[in-house]
């Protein structure tokens, strides 16, 4: 092969050409932009080498919304190819490329950095730390995730995307039956990021349990910390599994080994079983910290403390525990007997009692509450029903011999895209109105926002619920077309129209931070929904050290007695305050993995080796460099806080 | 029981009138084991609905009740901890619910995983059903015939396929007769399914297995015994024996229309069956040349059909 056909696209089309063309213009006008106004500096100083959680969180948000444009655009593609019968937009090949990147993209790309987004930003304010444990750990953290996704994306354009569905289930996704980079760009970009999920597990943890503020029992923290617990626990329990996997698969795709190959010993399932033993908790990964963001707002606009603390903590810690013993349930038609199925499936309709608990304890927090339909509180009520229809078609899964008939259908597409839309992208969205206002000092238009809810909540309702009855009705998932004789017709066109409207709500919510930037008052003070947890207690912007005294607290909601019952949240007095410095290896590092991960996938072996040797450079760098942080005066603190109560 | 089964014809109806006149395939059933498994869903679809109506209706009588816009300007919400009763019931209906349903779900994996009850007496049809890159093989190794991508059944009779693959995983699926299993190319599994009344019915590959996946699809006709016996005849009398270098042919990617021989392929390419699951670990060496054919050039991919 002539070195440079292996960068070709397998399966040009128009599209992809002019798609090429966009991003480069966009790369030109960014570079351009960037040194017209003289930002190069500003954009090292202050983003690039920043190792601020805050800033970290931000730039997770921002990368997220990206992501979610990509994933959101595949979706339509793949609606707008079913529309209609005998559909000739896309071809079989693109149609699978399409499907394959959305699920990544949605998992891995767009969920999960917006999970990291809230808990890098909202976790050290509410439990009234300055920083994470390791934030220079952090700042890798997010640059091995970003540059895990930037690779996935190029994939579009150099040598052709994956094409073996986002579980890329092996002997499909093996060099035989799936011979271009794509699967390659797969095995490569989620390692690079799941590298950086992996850090951010071992960093929330430390976070979590060694820099409460004093007087912050584990049961006195702030739901959405205790959801953010949880979930880093998982984290760290499964993210090896698919780092293993994914190691293993890029061996038999680069090497020639044969650990999922159906010849020499290799075994097809092992894939299949290592992918969901942490594909399973994934989703859990993704809808705790969602839960933990319905119970913050909830409990904010109910105007009460949420119902039944211990018993939301014990969920989801059951919950937890539960979600690693489920993950067979995802292949109950692979021929393991009737026993494994039976265990399987009671395990996987056990999940439904916590979660059952949980619901039911919002629905009692808003009980003799006070409640405000905010755009955040919209979407937390919208997730109830709708996620309770999705939990209840997951039982319904779970019963393995119906299983049978369900499995492979767009009855499942159809589940899991009703926990996941309402579970995560709601909670997402809530928190994105919850929080803009701390992290960027303006509220998000009410009017506007509540539009985009409307015609979200209408949109998924008329895109998903069809499918249900089309998968009932034998439509199987990952079809690029079916015929007329089917009679899927109609309601694969009323799928399309329901993501068509789903694509509005949408821009009204990019079109809702236009507005918002340019009309929206600035001076909202720093707790503007009248909330209850400890972030809400500094000021808006949040000073670089959070809080200028350490706040002290005695129950879980101790802003809330702070206003309420005279509780006093700081005392003492403005002392000088350690903080870490910023640098630049993180992002050195990041984009060293990035060329790794590249010549990689290409088998463009010298360039790997060099790229590996300036990853551990980098690494042993850091173990001699001589960092000790700095200190903020407390000059320099008086200074910004006068400032900033001038500002409220 | 009177009252379920009147409430599950009432669920069943209401999902029948939504979907315009024809009924879902998957509740259609024509055979025991989609019977079984389309009273699971039916059952499921009926108790949940109740579940979901009760969290409507709670959140709907919280939502107009307690409204900001309603509640005098000096309400206060009280501050309550949670009521170990409450907390006991919510717990409890669930488990509840979930043991019940548990149990219908361990009573139907033993009786999908079996021969169908309703025909225990009879012996079994063995047909070996293979999947290679787009099409399905079905041979019958007691008739010694095979086909590709049509399946003639008698009906009355339980049915025992042995499922294997040429390539990448697929599901075999004819959901009128049950619910789908998986074919591998390292094992062979097992699917017991039987046709109720005679009639046509789809067939397919239902897990994703590359660019020809949505065409993978085959015709399956019930027919009584003796219409099968008559047609296994015919094809004995008609059809041209099937080859080691014609079903090597028949392997390369790509899709055919429906074909008949006579003779089978079990005996030049043995399915993977000494790797049934559970089985003790087995010696490399199962892979022959038919599983060399799945490697070729991908450009016969493109001849579709």
């Amino acid at each position: 092969m002539d070195f440079f056909d292996r960068f070709a696209i397998p399966n040009p089309s128009i599209a992809i050409y002019a798609s090429m063309v966009a991003i480069g213009l966009t790369v030109v006008a960014i570079i351009a932009g960037l040194t017209y106004f003289k930002k190069w500096g500003y954009l090292w100083r202050e983003w690039l080498t920043t190792v601020d959680h805050k800033r970290i969180g931000i730039m997770y948000l921002i990368s997220a919304l990206i992501m979610l444009f990509r994933g959101g655009v595949d979706a339509i593609m793949l609606r707008a190819q079913l529309a209609v019968p005998d559909n000739k937009l896309l071809d079989p090949q693109h149609y699978n490329e399409v499907f394959s990147t959305h699920g990544v993209i949605m998992v891995m790309f767009m969920a999960m950095p917006f999970i990291f987004a809230f808990m890098n930003y909202v976790v050290p304010l509410q439990i009234g730390a300055r920083d994470v444990a390791f934030p220079r750990l952090n700042a890798l953290s997010f640059w091995l995730f970003f540059f895990g996704a930037m690779l996935f994306n190029i994939s579009f354009v150099i040598g052709g995307s994956p094409d073996a569905g986002w579980t890329s289930y092996f002997p499909l996704a093996g060099n035989d039956l799936s011979p271009h980079v794509g699967t390659n760009y797969y095995m490569m970009a989620i390692q690079i990021s799941g590298i950086g999920s992996l850090m951010t597990g071992i960093n929330m943890i430390t976070t979590i349990f060694k820099m409460r503020a004093p007087g912050m029992t584990l049961m006195k923290m702030p739901m959405f910390t205790w959801s953010v617990l949880v979930t880093n626990l998982i984290i760290v329990t499964v993210f090896p599994v698919i780092t293993v996997a994914l190691a293993m698969g890029t061996m038999d795709r680069l090497f020639g080994t044969h650990f999922f190959a159906t010849t020499n010993g290799g075994m097809d399932m092992l894939w299949a079983n290592l992918f969901w033993v942490w594909g399973h908790p994934e989703v859990y990964i993704l809808i705790l910290p969602a839960f933990g963001l319905y119970s913050e707002i909830i409990s904010t606009f109910s105007g009460r403390n949420l119902y039944g603390y211990k018993s939301m903590v014990a969920s989801m810690v059951i919950i937890s525990a539960l979600s690693c013993m489920v993950w067979a349930h995802h292949f109950f038609t692979m021929g393991q007997g009737a026993l494994a199925n039976s265990f399987f499936s009671i395990t996987t309709m056990m999940i439904a009692v916590p979660t059952g608990v949980k619901i039911f304890n919002w629905l009692f927090t808003l009980w003799k509450g006070k409640i405000r339909f905010t755009v955040p509180m919209l979407y937390s009520l919208g997730f109830i029903p709708l996620f309770v229809i999705g939990g209840v078609t997951g039982v319904m899964l779970a019963m393995s011999a119906a299983d049978y008939q369900y499995h492979n259908t767009m009855f499942l597409v159809a589940h899991f895209h009703n926990t996941i839309i309402p579970g995560v992208v709601f909670a997402m969205l809530a928190g994105l109105t919850y929080y803009w206002p701390k992290m960027f000092g303006f509220m998000l238009n009410e009017r506007i926002g509540k539009w985009a809810f409307w015609l979200l909540s209408i949109g998924f309702c008329l895109a998903f619920f069809p499918m249900y009855i089309t998968g009932l009705d034998g439509q199987a998932r990952r079809m690029y077309t079916y015929s007329e004789a089917t009679g899927y017709g109609p309601l694969n066109m009323l799928s399309f129209v329901g993501a068509g409207v789903m694509a509005i709500s949408f821009a009204l919510i990019v079109y809702n931070v236009y507005y918002s930037v340019r009309y929206s008052p600035r001076n909202i003070g720093a707790d503007p929904w009248d909330a209850r947890s400890l972030e809400w207690a500094t000021h808006t912007p949040v000073p670089e050290y959070n809080f200028a005294i350490e706040p002290h607290v005695a129950s879980s909601e101790a802003f809330w007695d702070a206003k309420k019952k005279g509780h006093e949240l700081f005392p003492g007095k403005v002392e000088k305050i350690h903080m870490p410095n910023s640098s630049g290896v993180p992002f050195i590092m990041s984009a060293i993995f990035f060329v790794f991960g590249f010549s990689m996938i290409f088998s463009l072996w010298i360039p790997a080796i060099i790229s590996l040797i300036g990853i551990f450079a980098c690494m042993a760098h850091r173990s001699f460099e001589n960092d000790h942080g700095r200190y903020i005066s407390v000059k320099e603190i008086e200074e910004t806080e006068t400032k900033l109560r001038g500002v409220n | 029981m009177k009252v379920k089964s009147a409430l599950l014809m009432l669920v069943f109806t209401i999902a029948t009138v939504l979907t315009g006149c024809e009924p879902l395939m998957v509740l259609d059933p024509k055979g025991p084991q989609a019977e079984r498994q389309a009273h699971d869903i039916i059952l499921s679809i009926g108790i949940m609905s109740f579940i979901v109506i009760v969290v409507f209706a709670i959140l709907i009588y919280v939502l107009i009740k307690y409204r900001a816009s309603k509640a005098s300007p000096d309400y206060e919400p009280p501050h309550i901890e949670g009521n170990k009763w409450v907390e006991l019931i919510c717990v409890g209906i669930p488990i509840v619910i979930v043991t019940y349903f548990s149990i219908v779900s361990v009573q139907s994996n033993y009786i999908v995983e079996a021969k169908p009850q309703a025909y225990a007496d009879k012996e079994p049809l063995i047909i070996y059903a293979s999947s290679s890159d787009w099409k399905w093989h079905f041979s019958y190794p007691e008739e010694n015939i095979e086909t590709v991508n049509y399946l003639y059944i008698p009906t009355d009779r339980p049915i025992e396929f042995k499922l294997y693959s040429y390539g990448p995983i697929t599901s075999f699926w004819i959901p009128q007769l049950g619910g789908q299993k998986y074919a591998m190319s390292d094992m062979t599994t097992t699917l017991h399914l039987a046709a109720d009344e005679p009639g046509e019915m789809m067939g397919r590959n239902a897990n994703f297995s590359g660019k020809g996946f949505a065409e993978n699809m085959f015709n399956v006709t019930a027919m009584s015994q003796k219409d099968f016996d008559k047609w296994v005849k015919d094809v004995k009398k008609t059809a041209k024996p099937l080859t080691k270098e014609e079903f090597n042919k028949l392997l390369k990617p790509g899709h055919l229309g429906q074909m008949t021989f006579t003779g089978t392929h079990l005996g030049f390419n043995p399915p993977p069956e000494h790797h049934q699951m559970g089985a003790p670990g087995e010696k490399e060496g199962h892979s022959d040349d038919s599983h060399m054919e799945m490697n070729m050039d991908m450009s016969d991919h493109q001849d579709h059909n």
